[in-house]
């Protein structure tokens, strides 16, 4: 996996919408998304900028030679703990299980807004363009103190959109 | 007259490390800074920093400052410097004279040496309509809305796709205000993708190669009319689009703030990569006076990280030529030229590394 030699699509230049080329090297095996909660790093540019490989308990995020590497991680070391989502400045690390009971999906996103959503509210899940895809249910809001007091929500969401969504926005009253 | 040793000028993040590090090698410092608070930049950044964790990556700016004050507060407790807030340096007389004002009166002080780290200011934009009420500068606004709690509008066009633009954006929509778009000349965004793809996800449209070409109003701004751009970044007549707002943030671009020492008479290079013109320096952070350094913005725009390495850098070497500082401190400035060069390898570090290159050449 070399990341750092990837061209970043002009998609993703302009409009800040990453392309599904953007995405693939950046996602785990079928076999591993398997076995259970994964995080994705949505890093695709080189930036001065590592904190992620130490918020990682488990060493899952490749040491950094220089500090604008693209991460880099290994999942077969990743156990899903999700403690990356609230370290990353750039709000790029999302926690993805899709290995459910239900056939469904969660996704965990850092979320730095007010008020903070309340568990099982239903929110409108958005896609990378800020548009409804649908409703989902929050299942968690967890906040780290030690992590700058940001908030992570967790979102149960359609299989399909694991790729997709990418935020969400709480109901008005009328909605 | 006062007599210092070492006068820092300006506590942001590059005089506040500036400060920590010559007081840390043994020497006396006097830091100046015109606001009530220490901090510069810093105090208005909610956002989470990038940069190295060794550095304070992960860390809010609000927080960073919080932490540079309370170490610098330590030492004053020690004697070691001496904190003057809301206090402005306005004249740089001859010799090493300076003066300042002070609850309104004007003081002088006399220095061996000097570190200036004064920031920048904003760029204006020249497009009819520019002198309404409702257009302003997006650090202003981000004063305004972070520091002061005051939102200067509802809808909000932003003008400049580069981090600040694209960070204020994201704060406006923090504070419940409407963001209409990103308008961006270049055809690339010039920020960090990370935080175009975080207002992006909350809906706000990124116009790459389009400009404001005039913005409306009776007796403030109502709307502005944005305009597509040929690869010259000539208007291109028949697409423009209006666009409703109160508010147009202009995030175009900052300045050296260097009039003190224009005033002196030290050498400055016009230097674009840079920001303008900003005050000639050696890779020591000296002007062409040699008891005079710079630091931060001033000695070229950069980043809040750079700033409080370059402030480290400069107050480990002034320190040394007043004789300050052991081998340990002195080694440390190997250190940090390494790691200022390693935060500048990156491909976002191109137009600082050619401006460097400018630099050398005089
Ligand atoms: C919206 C925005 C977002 C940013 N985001 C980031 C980021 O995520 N990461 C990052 O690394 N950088 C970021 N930056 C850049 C960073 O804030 C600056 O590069 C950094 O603050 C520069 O530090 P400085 O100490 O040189 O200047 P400043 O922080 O501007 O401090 C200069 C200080 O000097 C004082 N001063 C000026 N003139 C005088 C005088 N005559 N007498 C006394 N005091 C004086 C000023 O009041 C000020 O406090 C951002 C900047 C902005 C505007």
């Amino acid at each position: 996996m070399d990341n750092q030699s990837r061209k970043i699509s002009l998609q993703l230049k302009s409009s800040g919408v990453p392309s599904k080329s953007d995405l693939k090297p950046f996602l785990p095996s079928t076999h591993r998304k398997r076995k259970g909660a994964y995080a994705l790093i949505e890093c695709f540019e080189e930036i001065p900028c590592d904190p992620c490989f130490s918020a990682c308990p488990f060493k899952a995020v490749k040491e950094f030679e220089n500090l604008n590497d693209i991460p880099v991680i290994d999942f077969d070391k990743c156990t899903g703990c999700g403690l990356c989502v609230p370290e990353c400045p750039g709000l790029a690390i999302f926690l993805i299980n899709e290995n459910r009971k239900d056939g469904k999906a969660t996704i965990t996103i850092p979320y730095e807004f007010l008020p903070l959503p309340e568990k099982d509210e239903l929110v409108w899940a958005l896609n990378r363009k800020g548009e409804i895809e649908g409703e989902a249910k929050v299942v968690e809001v967890k906040t780290y103190p030690k992590k700058s007091n940001t908030t992570v929500v967790t979102l149960l969401i359609p299989k399909e959109q694991i790729l997709t969504t990418r935020h969400f926005r709480r109901k008005d009253q009328h909605e | 007259m006062e007599q210092v040793e070492i006068l820092v000028v300006g506590g942001g993040p590059a005089g506040m490390m500036a400060s920590l590090s010559a007081v840390q090698s043994g020497a006396n410092v006097t830091l100046l800074e015109r606001e009530v608070k220490l901090g510069g930049q810093l105090i208005k950044q909610t956002h989470k920093f990038f940069g190295s964790y060794k550095e304070y990556a992960g860390v809010r700016g609000i927080e960073i400052a919080e932490k540079l004050t309370s170490l610098l507060k330590e030492q004053e407790d020690k004697g070691k410097i001496s904190i003057l807030t809301e206090a402005e340096l306005v004249v740089f007389y001859h010799d090493q004279t300076l003066g300042y004002t002070y609850k309104g009166a004007l003081r002088t002080l006399k220095t061996q040496k000097m570190i200036f780290t004064t920031g920048a200011s904003e760029r204006m934009l020249p497009f009819p309509g520019n002198d309404l009420p409702g257009v302003y500068a997006a650090g202003a606004i981000q004063t305004l809305m972070n520091v002061n709690g005051v939102l200067p509008g509802e809808k909000y066009l932003m003008v400049g796709a580069g981090n600040i633009g694209l960070i204020v954006s994201y704060q406006l929509l923090q504070a419940g205000a409407k963001v209409l778009g990103v308008v961006e000349a270049m055809p690339r965004i010039g920020g960090y993708l990370v935080h175009a793809s975080k207002i992006r996800r909350m809906g706000v449209p990124i116009y790459t190669s389009h400009t404001i070409l005039e913005a409306h109003g009776k007796d403030r701004v109502e709307e502005a009319v944005i305009i597509a751009v040929d690869n010259k970044y000539k208007p291109i007549p028949g697409t423009e689009k209006v666009i409703k707002v109160d508010v147009i943030s202009l995030a175009v671009g900052l300045n050296p703030l260097g009039e003190l020492l224009e005033q002196r008479g030290i050498k400055f290079c016009y230097i674009p990569e840079l920001g303008g013109f900003v005050p000639w320096h050696d890779e020591n952070l000296r002007t062409s006076h040699p008891d005079v350094y710079v630091a931060g913005d001033l000695a070229g725009i950069e980043e809040a990280t750079t700033a409080m390495l370059q402030g480290e850098l400069a107050g480990l070497v002034v320190a040394g030529e007043l004789g300050y500082g052991n081998l340990e401190e002195q080694n440390k400035i190997g250190l940090v030229y390494q790691r200022l060069k390693e935060f500048r390898t990156g491909p976002k570090s191109e137009k600082t590394r050619e401006g460097q290159l400018k630099l050398i050449d005089g």
